[in-house]
């Protein structure tokens, strides 16, 4: 995600080592470096200079301990430093004690709201609430089909009114259907506007007088350059919202955004939207962000994504079976699916440490186990449940029905018999309770 | 034709320096209070300068190299004062820009294409990363094309959001222009080559190709953009004519990584830059004209069917530097 600034700040950092001690001098052309990453990255140019002061500041009083590295100990600065102008905590969305929470959503156009919207609303019902969209962008062609899709998709009732052009009359009126129809949750997506565009502003601020929401979630996209600064600070003055949402950050290196909305209008960045799935949205970690901005990795995040989709009688069931040597190619393809639901591999990827920078021009894409699914896929319900018996022919009728060559069928079969193996062995060293069990790791020692 | 390109223009560089008065009066106000009290061209100014244009999303490395050939300048000169600085910064800036733009067109045109000694469509599909405009800069250019008594089709090849499909029909009823479609999730290259097909039998003079957007970071989305231009090239040899990328123009240094990766997977030929109307301050033309030899082509000014613009360098170099 940040490789490109964490990349640029380790080399920054790179002609600091050796060094006995973090001076006026050595110090100078690293924060230059650091300044110009951070401007590269589209961070503001007055929160990056605020920012590369307050370093050097931190810095230069520091007294280098023999077995720090002045910039191991510069790194740290940096990533509290960074961690701060992010704020320090994850804040959650505020729930009304009782009733409907309202929602509302605001933005530049496409900057991915309506998208946003769906994501949101897929996540509130996995945590059991019972959801329920209205459709208030009355302007862009064809947008409340566009949220009727994504309605349809994660299986939530939307609220539209095709015949109005009131933003504002609709939102009311959705108001009153959900809590009439005891809805937990009512998410408002409204109409993209530009921070100068008046009209558009003052119907926003109504909607929001009117509806009175609970949480009003500023979307912004995370590509955004200097004017983020300018457009959140307009909305803000406008609306007074609770929360930024990030979208777009599975796109590429830059997101200084980030760093620069939270430190100018002060309020936390609550989500970030990584890709064009429902499920790509995660909760914002100013922590984990800095980390992951230094390039020292996500895990944290890679374990909660990890435990969502972790199946305990599937875990116990493949565990038995490894210790009967009994895995098969039915195991294999339901762990392969288990993979792909954390999501993006290279995503995934990024979020371990010292991976970041490696998977930089790394080209995974989402399909990476399509050719290992086909060759699956190819086999009988006997062949999966029974690897053993794939001989010659069989593996030979697989690659063409799979479209694979003979060569890669072999490879994988190969490759899953070492896999096998493996396992076992694990297994039996460890008493039959390691691998797979429920992951323990906690490096962070959080929770 | 001209008729109408003439009557358009005025209109449009009111429409333009509308758009542009908030980048104009934050860039001039705070160049101005860069000199403020100074005679001479010293560190300091330069320093400030640095950040307006910085500030502008002109970008490090394009920044650098303005304040670099204005240093040369002034250390050439010797005694330049401050009042001369805007006169210099207007031309190292248009330097940049002019450069790759050769083209003298300031009026929403096409050049027409033969095939065989046959008059074919002339192809432009259109590209970029979700959410920069893409669908409304088609429904636009259409209009503006149709105005001026070209013949329009539109191909529906965003099969990929909800709903793509259904925004860029409502622009062909809007404007007026037929639509080939294969409703969601269809084969985007299938549609892309019928809509060629399509152009070509109805004879009309113009064939635009909306994609999805998708970021460039996504290989085989990127992949999948060279495979719907190539099955262009199997209806009609060598379509698409003009590839146009499209880019937002709020979007900071990203821009420029865009602009690779589009050219990498598709030849982008110019490009369109929308989303000027809001705070944006556009200086990653500067930037993108500075690093790339692709012409900007049109301007996104609004929402309004009106609101496209021929790129003109000298009126937007002039609009942001008249006083």
């Amino acid at each position: 995600m940040f490789e490109n600034l964490s990349g640029k700040i380790e080399n920054a950092l790179r002609s600091l080592k050796g060094e006995g001690q973090i001076s006026e001098i050595n110090v100078a052309e690293t924060m230059k470096e650091i300044r110009k990453a951070l401007l590269d990255a589209d961070v503001n140019y007055k929160v990056a200079k605020d920012f590369t002061a307050k370093v050097k500041e931190e810095a230069l009083g520091q007294k280098i301990l023999i077995n720090v590295k002045p910039g191991q100990l510069l790194v740290k600065i940096v990533h509290d430093e960074l961690t701060k102008l992010m704020g320090s905590t994850n804040e959650a969305i505020r729930f009304a004690k009782t009733g409907t929470t309202i929602i509302l959503i605001a933005g530049l156009q496409g900057s991915g709201k309506t998208t946003f919207t769906g994501k949101l609303a897929r996540l509130l019902k996995s945590q059991g609430r019972n959801v329920m969209l209205a459709a208030c962008d009355v302007y862009r062609p064809a947008a409340i089909d566009q949220l009727q899709v994504l309605a349809d998709q994660v299986g939530v009732e939307l609220y539209k009114e095709l015949d109005h052009k009131d933003a504002v009359k609709i939102a009311n009126n959705a108001v009153a259907q959900a809590k009439k129809l005891n809805k937990d949750v009512l998410i408002i997506d409204t109409a993209g506007r530009l921070a100068v565009d008046e009209a558009m502003m003052n119907e926003i601020a109504s909607v929001k007088a009117s509806v009175n929401p609970n949480e009003i979630l500023f979307v912004v996209d995370a590509m955004t350059g200097q004017d983020a600064v300018n457009t959140a600070k307009a909305f803000n003055e406008k609306l007074d919202f609770d929360g930024v949402v990030l979208t777009k950050l599975d796109g590429d290196t830059r997101g200084g955004a980030a760093i620069s909305i939270r430190s100018v209008v002060e309020k936390p960045i609550k989500f970030i939207s990584t890709g064009e799935k429902m499920e790509a949205l995660d909760l914002f970690h100013p922590e984990r962000m800095a980390s992951r901005i230094l390039g020292m990795g996500d895990v944290i995040s890679l374990v909660e994504r990890a435990q969502m989709i972790y199946d305990e009688e599937e875990a116990l069931r493949i565990q038995k079976k490894i210790r009967k040597n009994e895995l098969d190619f039915n195991d294999f393809l339901s762990q392969l699916n288990s993979i792909k639901k954390l999501g993006n591999l290279k995503d995934v990827m990024a979020m371990i440490p010292g991976m970041g920078k490696m998977v930089k021009d790394l080209d995974i894409s989402d399909d990476a186990f399509k050719h290992i699914e086909a060759i699956i896929y190819s086999m009988t319900a006997q062949e999966r449940a029974k690897p053993d018996i794939l001989n010659g022919s069989r593996r030979k009728r697989i690659a063409s029905g799979s479209g694979r060559t003979i060569q890669e069928v072999n490879d994988l079969i190969k490759q899953f018999d070492t896999m096998k193996k493996m396992m076992k062995q694990m297994n039996d060293s460890q008493g039959g309770k390691g691998m797979p069990g429920k992951m323990r790791v906690n490096p962070f020692g959080r929770r | 034709m001209a008729f109408f390109g003439f009557f358009g223009k005025k209109e449009n560089k009111e429409k333009l320096e509308q758009g542009l008065t908030k980048t104009k009066t934050g860039f001039f106000d705070r160049l101005k209070s860069v000199v403020l009290g100074k005679s001479k061209v010293d560190d300091d100014v330069l320093d400030e300068l640095e950040d307006v244009l910085i500030a502008g999303d002109v970008g490090v490395q394009t920044t650098l190299k303005i304040i670099k050939n204005i240093q040369n300048r002034v250390s050439a000169d010797k005694y330049v004062s401050t009042s001369e600085l805007d006169g210099i910064l207007k031309e190292e800036v248009s330097s940049l820009l002019l450069r790759h733009t050769a083209s003298d067109e300031i009026d929403f045109e096409v050049p027409s294409v033969e095939n065989e000694g046959k008059k074919v469509p002339y192809v432009i599909m259109i590209v970029g990363v979700n959410g920069v405009g893409k669908t409304t800069t088609i429904g636009k250019l259409a209009y503006q094309l149709q105005l001026r008594g070209y013949s329009v089709l539109l191909g529906a090849a965003d099969t990929f959001r909800a709903a793509a499909v259904d925004q860029l029909k409502l622009w062909a009823a809007r404007v007026g222009v037929p639509i080939v479609e294969k409703g969601m999730n269809a084969d985007p290259a299938a549609v892309a080559y019928e809509a060629v097909a399509e152009g070509i039998k109805q004879n009309v003079d113009v064939v635009i190709i909306d994609t999805a957007g998708r970021l460039h970071t996504k290989v085989n989305l990127m992949n999948e953009l060279s495979k719907i231009k190539r099955s262009m090239t199997k209806a009609l040899d060598n379509a698409p004519h003009e590839v146009i990328l499209v880019l937002d123009a709020s979007t900071g240094q990203n821009a420029i990584v865009q602009a690779t990766e589009f050219t990498k997977a598709t030849q982008v030929s110019a490009l369109a830059l929308t989303k000027l109307d809001g705070t944006a301050k556009g200086g990653v033309v500067i930037g993108i004209s500075d690093m790339f030899r692709i012409p900007v082509k049109y301007l996104g000014v609004g929402e309004g069917i009106n609101d496209l613009q021929v790129f003109d360098p000298k009126v937007f170099v002039d609009t942001l530097f008249d006083k």
